[in-house]
């Protein structure tokens, strides 16, 4: 496929615009003087990853990224920020001095450079065309058919980390609290 | 739409998450990074789910997996921080070296 096929299909634009934007914001997210404007870039981030997913027909999962992602996980950050009275504002050093951030980002790079070409000598020019969005019907019937059994453990591990996170952040009872009753 | 151009910006994605990591130091942040790899992730699992054509929807399934076991990954772990900013009066992950020598 030469670079005139790919610029022709109009979904590869939207892909381009959708792609930079959440690179962008995933590097605002990581690199951020400011605790909340790092949590709203994933916002961005996030609700990039939704269009992608209506681009692929993915449509149930692309709003269940937006309930759970965007409404619920979002929130719980922001909550966690405002809790641990993370310093809000510029002037605090959120990241590592310099000389981290240098060696961090040639990991991270090295990463890239591996996984990015070894995906694309493997695939080369496989062209992925949804063609037509994904019932939810389908994803119902295949998840509590097919699927059932990962369904069920998913479901314990969300009742573990419900409890397990009552546990860890209630406050012990005090002599206090206890005489209060 | 290639393959490549989904998994090559997935693989940005889990790269920025992954310097994230090991840039910042507050432990909420750290999370959020967490966050952004696992959403790269999420992209790889919905690429080939549409690739494949999988009359299961496998992929897209996993996917939603993948999205509750991070919420309950996020529960779990921002409870960690409280704990640890109640017991140090701070979320930075380089001020907890009690088992340093």
């Amino acid at each position: 496929m030469t670079l005139s096929d790919w610029a022709g299909t109009p979904e590869n634009w939207v892909f381009l615009v959708i792609g930079l934007g959440m690179l962008f914001a995933g590097f605002r997210v990581v690199t951020s003087p400011n605790v909340v404007h790092a949590v709203l870039y994933l916002v961005a981030a996030l609700g990039g990853t939704a269009a992608l997913f209506l681009l692929l027909g993915a449509e149930f999962v692309a709003w269940t990224v937006v309930l759970v992602y965007i409404g619920a996980v979002v929130v719980l950050f922001l909550f966690g920020i405002m809790i641990t009275r993370a310093p809000v504002g510029r002037e605090v050093q959120l990241s590592h001095p310099i000389r981290v951030r240098v060696s961090a980002a040639i990991v991270a790079f090295a990463l890239f450079v591996l996984l990015a070409a070894s995906v694309v000598g493997y695939f080369e020019d496989a062209v992925v065309a949804p063609s037509a969005a994904t019932r939810t019907d389908d994803i119902g019937q295949a998840m509590f058919e097919r699927f059932v059994m990962p369904f069920e453990v998913v479901s314990i591990v969300l009742l573990a980390a419900l409890i397990g996170g009552i546990v860890l952040a209630r406050r012990d009872p005090t002599e206090e609290s206890e005489a209060l009753r | 739409m290639l393959i490549s151009q989904f998994i090559v910006l997935g693989a940005g994605l889990f790269s920025l998450g992954v310097y994230g990591v090991l840039t910042r130091r507050n432990a909420v942040l750290i999370l959020l990074s967490v966050e952004l790899m696992l959403a790269a992730v999420n992209i790889n699992m919905v690429a080939f789910d549409a690739a494949w054509g999988d009359v299961l929807a496998g992929g897209q399934i996993f996917a939603l997996f993948i999205i509750a076991v991070a919420a309950a990954e996020v529960g779990i772990g921002l409870a960690i921080v409280l704990l640890i900013f109640r017991n140090r009066q701070s979320a930075n992950v380089d001020e907890l070296d009690l088992l340093k020598l």
